[in-house]
């Protein structure tokens, strides 16, 4: 899941003050999962924004151009009446829907990261989309996000009794559960495996995919 | 397995030839003027073989490592050896760092990870960590051996310099900081200095794995130079364990009336902490010799080189 979290809400009022009337689109997916742009968060925006916001829509998934334009047909009036559009969902949500609107675009939430979802609230960092998977040499553990110097060839020297320097110790070195699993799982042939630096051309921005 | 390399540098040729080696460690910090250099360097000269030049250690924005061992170099005749961090340079940068170090004589490069710049003087910053020290061995063997850089580029002429590595025999679990050592030694690592350890019994059995690695083990030790510092490494720093004795003794030298009273005993107990780890260690493991990380403390070098 994309996990976000709410700008600070002066932040938001901020963004929104010059604007009259705005236009709340909220993310029927992840930003409903994390609970920073359901229906609940939008509802609870709109009342904030009291007159300004001229109406509100949860799109299944606003990072979809196709689920925007039909999501968002029957709110055309609405949306071409307003001088703004906030919107609760993660970066790429807020992208296609300012495509979509071609109105100013106020983005309410921050974009986190690819995350596991502990319990309601509660994320942490799992994939940095590197572009080259490894999970298979390092018995389900990416280096690449949860080291926090990415290393992909063993640890550095500021791991103690398994913990990691950055974070005061209280996280766990990536590459300690890396070699445990692979130790329980008897490979640690993969530990010892030298592999080769990352080719960081593949990840050369802006990325796209056409795949079909 | 290690073919026989060129020797640049004095470290090297010393250790090769069997010697017991000491090397200190001088800091560079945040100022354009290397007098400190200068001056630290002097103090060591004589009783160390190479000094380590620290690389914006707790990445704190210091002077350039490449620069000050250039400086400690040309102006001491101490050898350098220059530390340098995969934390601030993506690999363009370190190649290009290495052929300019080669350039201006430096012989000996330790490859490290870096401190996290979350810890530093600029913590915003970007920490880069584009390749690891395992691709930095690499990267220097393919610019020393095969005359190319990573992506095989070719390098015109010579790049003359060694590649060391870092251990820490305090790690836990040690089997596997034997074996990620053990990979960078099967890339082409030629020496190694170790993180500090007061623990002998550890110390031996590190060195006791590493004498089935071909590389030449330079032993990390911290001097306290007084009470404070030892209290500091004991609380502070993560995985370094003071022995209490030591602690014990430190404290009562440390209580001593007359300043320079104080220091003779607070060298006393150093010397004798140290020079008979160093007697009991070279008793029956295969150690190259010392690193003392001396850091204001320079003459305590002088008492140990003496003492072993």
């Amino acid at each position: 899941m994309i996990i976000t979290r709410q700008k600070p809400q002066e932040k938001i009022d901020e963004m929104v003050a010059p604007y009259g009337r705005v236009f709340i689109v909220g993310c029927g997916t992840c930003a409903t999962g994390c609970g920073t742009g359901g229906e609940e968060q939008v509802k609870a925006m709109a009342q904030r924004l009291g007159s300004r916001a001229i109406g509100w829509a949860v799109v299944e998934s606003p990072c979809d151009a196709r689920i925007n334009r039909r999501d968002l047909a029957a709110r055309k009036g609405e949306l071409e009446g307003a001088d703004a559009v906030l919107c609760m969902a993660c970066g790429a949500g807020a992208q296609a829907v300012a495509e979509y609107a071609d109105k100013a675009i106020i983005p309410a939430l921050d974009t986190l990261f690819i995350g596991k979802t502990e319990r309601l609230g509660r994320y942490f960092e799992r994939c940095r989309a590197c572009a080259d998977c490894i999970l298979l040499e390092t018995g389900g553990v990416c280096p690449t996000v949860r080291c926090s110097k990415g290393l992909i060839n063993g640890p550095c020297g500021g791991q103690v009794k398994g913990k990691c320097e950055v974070g005061d110790y209280k996280n766990d070195c990536a590459w300690v559960l890396i070699f445990n699993s692979l130790k329980r799982q008897n490979r640690l042939d993969a530990f010892r495996k030298y592999r080769p630096p990352k080719d960081r051309s593949a990840k050369a921005r802006p990325q796209e995919l056409a795949s079909r | 397995m290690a073919m026989a390399r060129a020797v640049y540098s004095k470290l090297m040729r010393a250790v090769g030839e069997g010697r017991f080696v000491f090397t200190g460690e001088v800091e560079p910090l945040k100022t354009a003027d290397a007098e400190g250099i200068v001056r630290a360097a002097e103090r060591l000269r004589d009783w160390t073989v190479a000094c380590n030049v620290t690389d914006n250690p707790r990445a704190r924005a210091y002077m350039s490592s490449v620069a000050a061992s250039h400086i400690m170099q040309s102006r001491t005749g101490v050898e350098a050896v220059c530390q340098m961090t995969v934390r601030d340079r993506n690999r363009i940068a370190l190649q290009s760092d290495i052929l300019g170090a080669a350039a201006l004589g430096i012989r000996n490069v330790l490859t490290m990870s870096g401190d996290h710049t979350t810890f530093g003087d600029n913590p915003q910053a970007m920490p880069v960590y584009d390749i690891d020290t395992a691709h930095f061995v690499r990267m220097v063997r393919l610019m020393v051996d095969e005359g190319c850089d990573l992506a095989g580029n070719r390098v015109a002429g010579e790049v003359g310099l060694h590649v060391g590595i870092t251990g820490n025999p305090n790690a836990e679990p040690l089997e596997m900081e034997i074996m990620k050592i053990e990979k960078k030694v099967e890339l082409g690592a030629e020496f190694m200095q170790t993180q500090a350890t007061f623990d002998i019994e550890r110390a031996k059995e590190f060195l006791r794995e590493m004498g089935r690695l071909e590389i030449p083990v330079i032993l990390g030790i911290f001097p306290c130079r007084s009470y404070a510092t030892a209290e500091y490494l004991r609380s502070s720093v993560p995985g370094i364990t003071v022995p209490d004795e030591f602690m014990e003794q430190m404290k009562r030298a440390d209580a001593a009336q007359d300043r320079s009273r104080q220091r003779e005993k607070i060298d006393d107990v150093n010397i004798e902490f140290f020079s008979s780890m160093i007697k009991e260690l070279r008793k029956t493991e295969r150690l190259a010799g010392m690193h003392v990380m001396t850091i204001g403390y320079e003459r305590i070098v002088k008492a140990l080189a003496e003492k072993v």
